[in-house]
């Protein structure tokens, strides 16, 4: 396919002399769903305006798992894709590796030291140098609400674990499932995390999650979480094991349920459904998390493929993501923020709004910090070490007793 | 129609509630076999709101055929919003010659191992036979270097030659098992008046071959067909398999699910399975009859 | 046994079959022993998200054996694959014999048996799920149906998942044994059933005595196919449970790609491949070694 691809780039030159060569950039992504790929749809316009062609390569599957096991056959054949698709630690797994191209130039060009917020540049650097162009923050603690339901248990959004524990027995009474939850790792997960930066704050989460810090893991505060944990499943209905999450949304939109825990792209199900934020839904941050932000970031990575020609349109990309009225643009559609704070809200809905606000206030205050679940708070490894213990504890498979000793030892073992 | 129950039935008991029982039995069966390919179409002639509100064993109010025409036609596999039927052609150039050059190479193969024995020609058979037991994801980072080193990444030609090689296993041993029970009487005098080892199998054993054929066709192309792993990480892109195709459409992980797009694109991708299923049937019994299904 | 080409002794005839079998031996020997060496190399060194050729000893190994999810992945393959293979067996055998009696819609009911092979799992997986969520399939409609206490929640029990994927897997396959155990008895010889009735055995006694005994060959293949299936089954796992709920279904096949590729650990992954391997070779080895003895018949 390359050498067709250079064939033809060759042909083109010689046929139209001096004239612009058809450039073109192979992308490797998970964007597969309707409105996911409009948003892309945006970039790959925005691209062919600039004559760079678009040479689509989506592999969707676990948030990206697939997509990297398809990575890396191709980069084992000495043939990887232009761009890729990448979150959190594996970027820096990549990065070490060598293969990726070098942004310092564009980004010094573009101002991007300055308005991405300092915890995504963690991500996008490697070793002081830029290697990738961040699309979009998602962020992970979220609580989303049924307006008529929440109406009915008294209109006040809970802002801590106990007002939440008082919301969901109101729910219960009113004969709805109380949370709608999916049974599966990665879910389980973004609820633990979300319950971590509730009761322990912004400061234990570094601690626990990012640190690994073993006291912190195994300790007094810890316990509270899985506490918590085992209560919330009692708010849960019986058939939750392996329910999508898309399934839970759709719980809370038909009133069937109150309330779901979910990250921000849950947004796009009630607004698929013409629900309209502050009418039909709430959105507000998980309880007792509200100015703190667990964030993921979706960028894109240019690998270095020691062609000029290639180069040409990978910067031509690069630039185009981080283009103000792209990310507009593509925030809008995907139900993310954009990864630049200097961007304009005024496109956005009330809970995109809410987001960025949030966004930006935790990055000036220091109170952003990775998602564990998704990719940013611990490698692979450690993150699945982690789901595991979490999941089964979920799950009952083990007492929290157990829970609170397997974690740290877990943790270490994937180091 | 089978010989034997002829046989047995002159010494089954009352005949009509024997009947009744088998008729009863085969039918429940058939219902509980049924009922999720029933839950799939169901679901594909529904729209959205009747499956988020409903029961899925429910037929559609309002059937309608968009999602089929979108699955076909219009929905988003990435970028490209062309539906599936591009990938499809995909798989139809990938499985035909994978199938095709698999099947001919374990006839040849087979054809060795049984009439022109050698030593040591137990040992080679053996070591075919094992090779079907290789964990595929065990082979996917070396056979993705190999292929790059051919030339042939993120091609079609990759992934035909990859089918080829993991499904010689399983067609040699087909071919071996069915040509062991063949005479070779017939092979001898064949020799005695002069044939060669090629004519000898054009003109003998291959016009005797067909129910073999059809079963080694049969399950390669089963098993090419759905198969996801290799299509993914040798041909992910423009030169993507069908089921590369459909997991796009199915799996997306923070989008929107369209449920009754999924079920219609998953049931136009085991079109040409189930095709060759059902019509070919018929000689599948026959071809595992004549020596697939010895041991 | 016969050797053909006794007196001949042209030597392209001797070297052409060798020749002609050679590319597809060859094939074999690269693409799968020597990756199988390859990932015995890899299994003993220090791989995480890509291939690294640098020593480690057996320490992957002993992570292997220090992960709780291998256990229970080895004891999911056991129970799954014994339930797996008899249960398909078992059903395959039964509805062959019942198809076998004169049935006068056969050539519609054998296509429906046997539609779901033709199935990839990526396309039923979740049909199957939603079959067998409590909430949403079963269990929910039995319920509708006015039998209030019904239960069948066994995919979300941590302790009962595995036994919905061998349900699933089933589903899948049994068609196909019941093809082979079909095809089987129609080759079976008549006049001995025939000389057997005359003698007054019961119909019990001659498909215990005399059918299924002949059925052996078939057996045989049936349970070669089966474990092959069940070994290899990770696009069933995945689409139905996802290994859950927590890991209470995670089999090798599972595992070694979570290890590989979601966890970076390729170390890891392949040890665990080498292992499975070994435990493969344990059994089909001997088989194919008694197997291949016969035919000196």
């Amino acid at each position: 396919m390359r050498r067709i691809l250079l064939a033809g780039t060759a042909i083109s030159i010689m046929a139209f002399g001096a004239a612009r060569a058809e450039e073109s950039v192979e992308v490797l992504h998970w964007w597969t769903s309707g409105g996911e790929a409009a948003a892309l749809g945006v970039l790959k316009d925005d691209l062919a305006k600039k004559g760079v062609a678009w040479k689509d390569m989506p592999v969707a599957g676990g948030s990206g798992v697939q997509a990297m096991t398809a990575l890396r056959a191709r980069v084992t054949a000495g043939d990887p894709p232009t761009a890729v698709q990448m979150l959190g630690f594996d970027i820096k797994d990549w990065a070490e590796m060598g293969v990726l191209g070098n942004l310092d130039d564009l980004a010094a060009e573009q101002g991007w030291d300055k308005v991405v917020p300092a915890a995504l540049q963690d991500f996008s650097k490697f070793d002081g140098h830029w290697i990738a162009a961040p699309v979009n923050v998602h962020s992970t603690n979220w609580l989303w609400i049924n307006k008529a339901a929440l109406d009915k248990a008294g209109g006040k959004a809970p802002e801590n674990m106990t007002e939440l524990f008082a919301l969901l027995d109101n729910f219960k009474a009113q004969g709805i499932t109380p949370l709608a939850h999916g049974g599966q790792p990665w879910q389980d997960g973004t609820m633990w995390e979300s319950v971590v930066l509730s009761e322990g704050g912004m400061d234990f989460y570094k601690k626990a999650v990012i640190e690994s810090d073993p006291a912190a893991l195994g300790g007094d505060t810890m316990r509270k979480v899985f506490d918590d944990m085992t209560k919330l499943r009692t708010y849960f209905d019986d058939s939750f094991s392996g329910r999508d999450w898309n399934l839970s949304s759709a719980m809370v939109i038909e009133g069937k349920a109150g309330a779901q825990q979910m990250g921000d792209w849950a947004k796009g199900e009630f607004l698929r459904a013409k629900q309209v934020p502050g009418t039909d839904f709430v959105c507000i941050r998980f309880p007792g998390t509200q100015g703190n932000v667990l964030f993921n970031s979706d960028q894109f990575v240019m690998f270095d493929l020691g062609d000029d020609e290639k180069r040409s349109a990978q910067l031509k990309m690069a630039s185009a993501v981080e283009d103000p009225a792209f990310q507009v643009a593509f925030n809008t559609v995907k139900g993310s923020v954009p990864a630049r704070t200097d961007v304009p809200d005024t496109a956005f809905d009330d809970c995109g709004k809410k987001g960025m606000k949030d966004l930006a206030e935790a990055a000036a205050g220091g109170t952003l910090a990775g998602s564990l679940a998704h990719g940013h708070g611990q490698p692979g490894a450690v993150k699945e070490a982690i789901f595991d213990v979490v999941t089964q504890h979920l799950n009952g498979q083990i007492t929290t007793d157990e829970a609170l000793k397997r974690l740290p030892e877990a943790v270490a073992a994937a180091k | 129609m089978s010989r034997n129950e002829a046989a047995i039935a002159t010494a089954a008991g009352p005949g009509w509630l024997n009947r009744v029982v088998i008729y009863g039995l085969l039918l429940i069966f058939a219902a509980v076999y049924l009922t999720p390919l029933f839950v799939m179409l169901a679901t594909s002639f529904k729209s959205l709101d009747e499956i988020r509100g409903g029961d899925i064993l429910a037929l559609p109010r309002d059937p309608t055929i968009e999602p089929w025409l979108k699955a076909w036609g219009s929905a988003c596999i990435g970028v490209t919003c062309e539906g599936i039927k591009g990938y499809f052609w995909n798989s139809l150039r990938m499985v035909v010659p994978a199938v095709l050059i698999s099947t001919m190479l374990g006839a040849l193969n087979g054809y060795v191992l049984t009439k022109w024995r050698f030593r040591g020609h137990k040992i080679v058979f053996g070591l075919m036979l094992f090779a079907c037991f290789i964990p595929f994801q065990s082979v996917l980072i070396p056979m993705a270097r190999v292929l790059g080193t051919l030339g042939l990444s993120n091609s079609i030609t990759g992934l035909v030659l990859v089918h080829v090689v993991y499904g010689l296993g399983f067609t040699t041993l087909f071919f071996r098992n069915y040509y062991e029970a063949f005479p070779t009487e017939l092979i001898h005098s064949a020799q005695m008046d002069g044939a060669g080892f090629f004519t000898i199998f054009r003109r003998i054993l291959l016009p005797s071959s067909a129910p073999i054929i059809v079963v080694c066709v049969i399950y390669q192309f089963t098993n090419i067909w759905n198969d996801f792993l290799f299509g993914v990480s040798f041909a992910a892109g423009e030169s993507a398999p069908m089921t590369v195709a459909l997991n796009n459409l199915v799996s997306s992980s923070t989008g929107v699910k369209e449920y009754n797009v999924d079920m219609a694109a998953a049931v136009i991708a085991a079109l040409p399975t189930l095709i060759v299923y059902v019509l070919a049937g018929r000689y599948f019994m026959r071809g595992l009859m004549a020596g697939a299904v010895k041991g | 046994m016969s050797h053909p080409a006794p007196g001949l002794k042209r030597g392209l005839q001797d070297w052409l079959p060798k020749l002609v079998l050679a590319p597809s031996f060859a094939l074999v020997l690269v693409f799968v022993y020597g990756f199988i060496v390859w990932t015995a190399v890899l299994s003993m060194s220090k791989s995480r998200i890509l291939p690294v050729y640098k020593w480690a000893g057996f320490d992957a190994y002993e992570r292997l054996f220090a992960q709780p999810s291998w256990y229970m992945a080895l004891k999911n393959l056991a129970i799954f694959g014994s339930l797996y293979i008899s249960i398909c067996i078992a059903l395959g055998l039964m509805l062959a014999i019942l198809l076998d009696q004169r049935i006068r819609i056969e050539g519609a009911l054998r296509p429906i048996y046997l539609y779901p092979m033709a199935l990839s799992f990526v396309v039923t997986g979740t049909a199957g799920k939603w079959f067998l969520n409590p909430g949403m399939g079963i269990q929910n409609t039995v319920r509708g149906w006015g039998f209030e206490s019904f239960t069948f929640d066994w995919l979300v029990r941590p302790d009962m998942a595995i036994y919905t994927v061998a349900i699933a897997g089933i589903w899948q396959a049994s068609g196909f044994v019941m093809a082979m155990f079909l095809a089987g008895l129609r080759g079976i010889d008549n006049e001995m059933l025939k000389a057997a009735t005359v003698d007054g055995a019961s119909t019990f006694t001659i498909y215990r005595r005399i059918v299924i005994p002949l059925l052996r060959p078939a057996f045989l293949s049936a349970v070669i196919v089966l474990a092959h299936m069940a070994i290899k089954s990770y696009d069933l796992v995945i689409a139905l449970t996802g290994g859950g709920p927590g890991n209470a279904t995670e089999l090798p096949s599972t595992f070694m790609y979570s290890y590989t590729f979601t966890r970076s650990q390729m170390a890891v992954g392949s040890a665990s491949a080498m292992i499975m391997l070994m435990g493969i070779a344990a059994i089909m080895v001997p088989y194919l070694y008694s197997e291949l003895r016969e035919d000196r018949r």
